[in-house]
């Protein structure tokens, strides 16, 4: 970011987002942003600002999602739905391989056509903090995957501030939000005051100042910026959700023997849906098939989970084969083990694993229960099994 | 493939089952003249008049065990295949036609046949596995026929057939569908159900049936507490529980506690 672009900023109307969509999708951007489907908010292709969910918004609380009708015309009045961004970055599913026998010999398909360039419509700031998590994992390390970087070094990245905040919401506990403060081309922070319905747009990068300067933008003053403020201290005063992150690595190293294991995996499903609907979880696994004839061959890459068992296989059988084993592996690589391995939290705070647990397991109780009650870490160390 | 190899020999067999699974194999059009190239169809009555005689070297066995002739039918075939695969919800789990282990058989007989005497059951319907080894069990109801060719593939090669054994919210999510248990308050068997179909249902607004038995480690005691706070009583609870899967052991163990 350029410190000249880094303060421009304008102010536009409702009809400007529409303007803003198709402008970028005649420079060959597909837009993707939150519209409604199936009882949610969803990040789906959106072609005009009749796809934006307007007026509507939602509840959560652990394990529970509603809909609902705010009264007013907001086009972003609502908070996290039950996707992230991933699914565009790093898709669930993606064919790596295809091969033909020919002649005896194994001959290598063409793949696919290049993704498309993204253009990333209301992203929160604990998502921007999550996209920057994958980058670290996917491409800032000794490995990149060149899948998720096809995608992501094309990526124009419109961030929403949030205006309120879902009671299942943490962010200010992780430090990602709830203002988007860096990662972004342009941030929105939508202005509904009585009469008023605007949208304060500040550029975050030279192509974002760009696409601001193409829209019809009045000049904003100290006052909208205040206003901006002031918008997500409200935000943040709603959030009552916390994870106490001092000390909490080595906490959780320690109490790997904790009781509070067993409680959880009472009430755990083991069904992936925590990890399915994380924004940093990046797990996969790569599947060979091959036909019956054993002409054609081809090799998938799925998203896999740390709560399946054969995410743990190795010969001899799975290691984490009981489900205390993989909620604690889960838990404690996204809030310790993550750091020793990538610097960072794997947590952002966006509270999807609380909201879509069929069961409601919230890890915030969950880590609470563990620093209220700490057990000292025992000597003895766990059977081979993972069964203590 | 080395032609000069014998082509391996693949009976089909047949018990108490509504046909659904082995016409997966007839259904499987795009693959078919593939498979009829890779092995040899020795015995499928279903498809062809010609029934050649075992051994065979896979068995893909369809229906539960429901009468004294074929608990004996049974012991026959497996003696006649090398590879016993048990396809589809009856042959793993005893079917939809289990719902007869929680009543008694022979008073629904009585209700049911004009002639009762002609009637010879067992009290039970029971999947193969309880009766003779079984080297894969497919499940479903019906099976998926990219899982039947793939786990023929995997025979043929000599390989681990990929058959998914988690639940199905993992391909739930995988396909992009809104959690309808969350969203919208569905009793839904995803959790504790296997997948395998593709999450059809949720994706059109259904809870799952659980029609790929029970996942690898099912809790279905959580799972319960969950449907009694959406507010389904014991009896709907234990009717979710009992369907085509209702007597594989997790299902059912479940389906007696909301007693």
């Amino acid at each position: 970011m350029s410190s000249r672009e880094e303060g421009l900023s304008g102010l536009v109307d409702l009809p400007s987002i529409g303007q803003l969509i198709s402008l970028l999708e005649r420079q060959g951007w597909r837009v993707i942003g939150p519209t409604v489907r199936d009882g949610a908010i969803v990040y789906e292709r959106v072609e005009s600002i009749d796809d934006l969910p307007r007026g509507w918004t939602e509840e959560q609380e652990a394990g529970r999602y509603r809909l609902k009708r705010r009264g007013d015309d907001a086009l972003f009045g609502y908070n996290l739905g039950p996707q992230s961004w991933k699914k565009y970055l790093h898709p669930p599913e993606v064919r790596l391989l295809e091969a033909r026998r020919e002649n005896g010999l194994l001959k290598i398909l063409k793949q696919s056509d290049p993704p498309p360039r993204y253009a990333f419509l209301g992203v929160r700031a604990c998502e921007l903090a999550a996209i920057a998590v994958q980058d670290r994992v996917l491409v800032g390390d000794r490995f990149a995957d060149p899948i998720y970087e096809a995608r992501r070094k094309n990526l124009f990245l419109i961030a929403v501030n949030c205006a309120q905040a879902a009671p299942t919401c943490f962010c200010t506990s992780m430090g990602t939000g709830p203002r988007a403060r860096q990662g972004y081309d342009l941030a929105i922070t939508e202005i509904l005051e009585g009469e008023r319905h605007e949208f304060l747009l500040e550029a975050g990068s030279e192509q974002g100042a760009s696409v601001l300067g193409q829209l019809r933008a009045r000049q904003a003053g100290p006052a909208d910026s205040e206003i901006a403020e002031k918008m997500a201290e409200h935000a943040a005063s709603q959030i009552h959700r916390r994870i106490e992150t001092e000390g909490l690595h080595d906490l959780l190293y320690a109490n790997w023997e904790h009781p509070r294991w067993d409680d959880a995996a009472g009430r755990c499903l083991s069904c992936g849906n925590c990890t399915m609907v994380c924004p940093t979880c990046f797990c996969t696994n790569v599947e060979d098939v091959s036909d019956v004839r054993g002409e054609h061959a081809e090799r998938w890459r799925r998203w896999d989970s740390c709560y399946t068992l054969s995410f743990s296989y190795i010969h001899g059988g799975s290691v984490r084969r009981s489900v205390r084993s993989r909620y604690r592996q889960w838990l404690t690589h996204k809030l310790a083990s993550w750091i020793d391995q990538f610097g960072t939290s794997g947590c952002v705070g966006c509270g999807r694993c609380i909201t879509w647990c069929p069961v409601g397991i919230d890890l915030t109780a969950e880590v609470r229960a563990i620093r209220d009650t700490p057990t000292r870490a025992p000597k003895r160390r766990e059977n081979r099994n993972g069964e203590s | 493939m080395n032609s000069k190899r014998r082509k391996p020999r693949i009976g089909v067999f047949k018990f108490a089952s509504c046909d659904g699974c082995q016409l997966s194999l007839l259904d499987a059009e795009d693959e078919l003249l593939d498979v009829a190239a890779a092995v040899d169809i020795a015995y499928f009555p279903e498809a062809s008049r010609a029934m050649l005689k075992g051994p065979y070297d896979i068995g893909l066995v369809e229906g539960s065990i429901t009468t004294h002739h074929d608990a004996g039918r049974i012991q026959k075939v497996r003696k006649q295949c090398r590879t016993l695969i048990t396809i589809g919800a009856c042959a793993t789990a005893g079917g939809i036609q289990a719902l007869r282990n929680w009543v008694d058989t022979a008073e629904y007989v009585r209700a049911v046949y004009a002639t009762p005497k002609y009637i010879r059951t067992l009290s039970l319907s029971t999947p193969i596995a309880e009766h003779v080894p079984v080297d894969f069990e497919l499940r479903g109801c019906p099976i998926n026929k990219n899982h039947l060719l793939e786990v023929i593939s995997a025979a043929l090669i000599g390989r681990k057939p990929n058959i998914p054994t988690y639940s199905v919210c993992v391909e739930c999510k995988r396909r992009g569908n809104v959690c309808i248990a969350v969203a919208q308050g569905v009793a839904c068997l995803g959790p504790v159900t296997q997948a395998g179909c593709g999450a059809i249902c949720p994706a059109y607004g259904r809870g799952c049936y659980g029609c790929y038995g029970p996942m690898e480690t099912p809790n279905t005691a959580a799972l319960t507490d969950q449907f009694r706070i959406l507010g389904n009583d014991g009896s709907q609870i234990r009717r979710a529980y009992r369907g085509f899967n209702a007597w594989a052991w997790e299902f059912r163990k479940a389906g007696e506690e909301c007693e």
